[in-house]
């Protein structure tokens, strides 16, 4: 643009001014403008990123409403309402955090950030409780679906094996950055050993989700003990109730079936480490289903509740993929606090990251109620 | 300045005095410096991790360069296989190899190739200079890009060499794409990456344009290439993501059967169609419209004419961009897609034809009466015209819904979109790269040589792509190995063709390495342009400037001087002040 050796004479005299700005841009103002608008437009991308999938699920819904009836009634309103409130107040820790990133409040800005992070983590454990809990019922996408309403829980400590799994990068990284932790604080590295305290805590956040979730679930019935008795008799009788919709005499079946979804629960609960009765009872409860179906084919009729868990697992999973490059996101932001990088004229990658927060969170507010709230 | 005290309100950009230069700092400024972009770092890491935008585009046109040989090249082979009609050809491959080959020969074309190449290559090295800028605004997102380019190919190729290949097409149309055993997977994941190549590079440009305007720099003074690249970002911007999550969703049916476009559990194929469109069609706009940009340039700089209907060719651009994602549905007109649909579709894809006619009239309008100098880019500007009026003027063929049903899947829609993606992308990105080249390197090429390719290109394409509409029109299926034998007169032109365009591409290139190396010296604007980037050195400094930019009118070609000692025009309130300004007609102050 011009005469390009004043701004490098610039940086030098006074360096901590231009520490943060590229040697490209005239002024603190044009930076923070093209960052401001490249994360709009970055945002509109993400926007139109999901598009594809609410367009398959619009056209899923419109075309099969009966589908997304029944299915909805798996998802937990508790865990999912729970996720929302968390996701709601890490949006509020985040725009203090810009707040406080604009009046040059470093340690203020970390201590916000690092309750966004913990929020996000927290977000991920409910997640993996909901997924885990799905998977053990075998809801998976559809060409896997297999609903045997059963419920594993031959990991450790009665726990499901796919929440086990799901736990094990976390625990890894909890170890992880706690040695590391350690590590920066005996070598004297301050700055190194506060950022791996946070993120140590972060991690646990991930567990303290879980946690909650877990223990949620076997307060109502749905966790460690293995059984989802509540789950099962809300949701089956709608399940029949539709399935035999057009029958006149559906009334007494769908009460019969409940019935046995009743006893089939309590058995279960009672037999659960029993892997093999487990088997017979879920092979037993579809024999029922067959004999006393007189309309569509259940097996069919559960496979279609399949493409709704196609779509929860894509958007749920997309989703959260976007909260774990937040969390990366963050991290770097609250390095950053730390360091005390952020003053009054330059806080751009706070309130850049804080945008894209907000959008992960937005996305959610739309997929809460359109994947849980079904009415 | 006690600069730490800089208030959080809007603050002036710093202002610059006017020096007045020595003509020693004139000299190295419009002759030839001594260090510029290409010397002031050496070694092979001040390439790889540069952020410096023209090196990129540097690095990005020698990619896209490789990825062309390489698509050119199963191009070849395959028409070879088709120089006879039951494949007793030269070549001899089995109708799986062939299906590969046309698959891999489309989707490296198109994704490797034809979408970055103007935009990501040309328009990496001219943009931020067009602006007056020093860089685009994020430079290391720039540098990604690249990096997520040679990722992104690197996954194509992995299709190839993991053994199955690929062959599907380009479009991985479901279910045949589910089913099939073929690298898909890699393949669809390599399209992402680059899909995220393209969009960082639409993101980087609209930034830039929008907030790295030098002082003075305004919208309406942006050469028409900078709006026809400002049109194409907004595309890839809004259109690449869609794709993107296409293609995840085919991987995850793929994988899972997830059942979205799986007919087996329940899915749409036609549903496939219609996402990957989404893209794909405002994509073919991502090709040709950084083309039009470039032709803009050509056709005003080598007529020394001021562009006729300058705001009506850079408002075509936005119009065809806008109307680029609502005709997506002519791709699907034999799909079952609903009547109405398809009818509108048709409606929506004829008034495209406005503004893409808006922009050749412009050309012509300003061809005429111009001192028109045919050399090597303006050859290749004059090609482009012809070549795409006659690829834009088959698309109404296309769109129209009767005809398109009997053409449908021909020969047919190949020529047409082989006239537009090579006679006109391909022909403006070496009418472009020979524009700016002696920006770029500061020497020059052979113009005699250059226009010997421009004319091999010229005649071969016409030889390869102009039978393929006569036997399409007479239903010669796109696709297929062996075909009827009275079509073989028609194939055996093409082949020949093929080669002759094989050649002519290669000799522009070679004409271009020989002049980046051994051409004589050239300065700073050798053709007289009037755009900004033609005020630095050639090639030009690190920071693209290192004196103040003279404002002016892109396309106000008097205010460029001759310079007899220099050997190059310089812009009139750059020139020696000493010096008495050559005759040239001087316009009243504007």
């Amino acid at each position: 643009m011009a005469v390009a050796d004043s701004h490098d004479t610039a940086h030098d005299d006074h360096h901590d001014h231009g520490e943060f700005i590229a040697h490209h841009f005239d002024s603190p103002e044009q930076q923070f403008d093209s960052g401001k608008l490249g994360i709009w437009i970055f945002l509109v991308t993400e926007v139109l990123f999901f598009s594809g999938l609410f367009v398959a699920y619009t056209l899923w819904r419109n075309h099969h409403p009966e589908v997304f009836e029944q299915a909805h009634v798996f998802l937990d309103k508790i865990l999912g309402g729970l996720n929302t409130v968390v996701l709601l107040f890490s949006s509020l820790t985040m725009a203090l955090a810009v707040r406080s990133a604009q009046l040059g409040k470093n340690k203020q800005c970390s201590l916000y950030l690092l309750i966004t992070m913990v929020c996000a983590a927290m977000f991920l454990g409910v997640k993996a409780v909901e997924y885990s809990h799905k998977w053990d019922m075998g809801i998976f996408v559809r060409s896997q679906f297999d609903y045997t309403g059963g419920h594993d829980t031959s990991g450790l400590f009665g726990l499901s094996p796919y929440l086990i799994q799901l736990c094990a990068i976390p625990a890894l990284l909890l170890v992880g950055c706690l040695v590391a932790a350690v590590i920066g604080k005996l070598t004297n590295k301050a700055l190194f050993g506060s950022f791996m305290i946070g993120m140590t805590i972060t991690v646990a956040g991930f567990f303290l989700g879980a946690g909650s979730g877990v223990v949620y679930m076997s307060a109502t019935g749905g966790g460690t003990g293995g059984s989802h008795a509540s789950h099962v008799s809300e949701t089956q009788p709608l399940m029949l109730h539709a399935m035999t919709a057009s029958e006149d005499e559906d009334h007494d079946h769908g009460e019969e079936h409940a019935h046995d979804d009743h006893d089939h629960a309590d058995d279960h609960s009672h037999e659960h480490a029993d892997g093999e009765s487990h088997e017979a009872l879920d092979g037993d409860h579809h024999g029922d289903a067959h004999a006393m179906d007189h309309g569509p084919d259940p097996s069919k009729f559960d496979k279609d509740i399949g493409t709704f868990f196609s779509i929860y697992y894509c958007m749920t999973g997309l989703h959260a993929i976007h909260i774990i490059g937040g969390i990366i996101a963050l991290a770097w932001l609250y390095w950053r606090s730390l360091a005390a990088h952020w003053r009054p004229d330059y806080f751009g990658p706070v309130d850049f990251v804080g945008l894209y927060w907000h959008l992960v969170d937005l996305i959610w507010i739309y997929l809460f109620p359109l994947l849980y709230l079904i009415e | 300045m006690a600069a730490h005290n800089v208030p959080i309100g809007p603050m002036g950009r710093q202002k610059y005095e006017v020096e007045i230069m020595s003509s020693e700092a004139i000299r190295n400024t419009f002759g030839t410096p001594e260090t510029h972009f290409l010397n002031h770092e050496k070694g092979w890491k001040s390439w790889a991790f540069t952020l410096d935008h023209k090196r990129i585009g540097i690095m990005y046109l020698i990619g896209v360069t490789i990825a062309l040989i390489l698509a050119g090249v199963f191009a070849l082979v395959l028409r070879t296989h088709l120089w006879s009609f039951d494949g007793t050809g030269p070549v001899k491959l089995t109708n799986a190899q062939y299906n590969q080959m046309f698959t891999l020969h489309g989707a490296i074309m198109v994704f490797a190739f034809i979408i970055p190449s103007v935009p990501a290559a040309l328009g990496n090295i001219v943009l931020p200079m067009m602006l007056g800028a020093k860089d685009v605004a994020f430079p290391r997102m720039n540098l990604a890009s690249f990096y997520l380019w040679i990722a992104g190919t690197g996954c194509l190729l992995f299709a190839i060499l993991a053994g199955h290949g690929l062959d599907t097409g380009w479009t991985f149309y479901t279910p045949y794409s589910i089913e099939t055993e073929t690298g898909v997977i890699y393949a669809t994941f390599g399209a992402f990456i680059l899909g995220f190549s393209s969009i960082f590079t639409g993101l980087n440009f609209l930034v830039t344009v929008n907030t790295m305007r030098a002082k003075g720099q305004t919208w309406f003074k942006l050469p028409l290439f900078l709006w026809s690249l400002y049109a194409t970002s907004i595309i890839q911007v809004l259109a690449t993501p869609v794709l993107g999550i296409t293609l995840l969703m085919l991987i995850a049916e793929k994988t899972m059967h997830i059942g979205i476009f799986d007919p087996k559990y329940g899915g749409d194929p036609v549903l496939f169609q219609h996402f990957f469109w989404f893209y794909s069609h405002p994509a073919v706009y991502i090709m040709i419209l950084p083309a039009m940009g470039v032709i803009s340039e050509l056709i005003s700089v080598y007529s020394q004419k001021k562009i006729f209907g300058y705001s009506f060719i850079a408002f075509s651009s936005i119009a065809i961009a806008l109307l680029g994602f609502l005709v997506w549905g002519h791709h699907m007109f034999t799909s079952g897609q609903s009547q109405v649909v398809t009818l509108i579709f048709s409606a929506i894809t004829f008034t495209v034809a406005i503004p893409s006619a808006v922009k050749v009239f412009n050309w012509l309008a300003t061809l005429y009466k111009g001192s028109i100098l045919l050399s090597t880019p303006m050859c290749f500007a004059l090609s482009f015209i012809f070549l795409f009026g006659i690829g834009g003027l088959t698309g109404l063929f296309l769109g129209a819904l009767s005809t398109d049903i009997h053409l449908h899947d021909t020969y047919f829609v190949v020529a047409h979109f082989h006239f537009v993606m090579v006679g006109g992308t391909l022909t403006a990105l070496l009418g472009g790269v020979f524009h700016w080249w002696p920006k770029i390197f500061g020497r020059m090429y052979n113009d005699f040589l250059g226009r010997v390719s421009c004319f091999l290109v010229f005649t071969g394409f016409n030889l390869t792509f102009f039978p393929q509409f006569v036997m399409g029109a007479r239903g010669m299926p796109r696709r297929y190995a062996t075909y009827d034998p009275e079509f073989q007169i028609f194939h055996q032109y093409s082949t020949i063709g093929a080669f002759v365009l094989g050649i002519g591409i290669v000799m522009a290139y070679a004409v271009l390495v020989y002049a980046a190396f051994r051409g004589p010296r050239c300065g700073s604007n050798p053709f007289r342009a009037a755009s900004l980037e033609w005020q630095s050195s050639s090639p030009p400094d690190f920071h693209n400037f290192t004196h103040k930019i003279a404002m002016c009118d892109p396309y106000d070609y008097d205010s460029q001087v001759y310079d007899e000692e220099l050997d190059t025009y310089v812009h009139r309130e750059l020139a020696q002040p000493s010096k008495p300004v050559e005759a040239e007609p001087q316009p009243a102050a504007n």
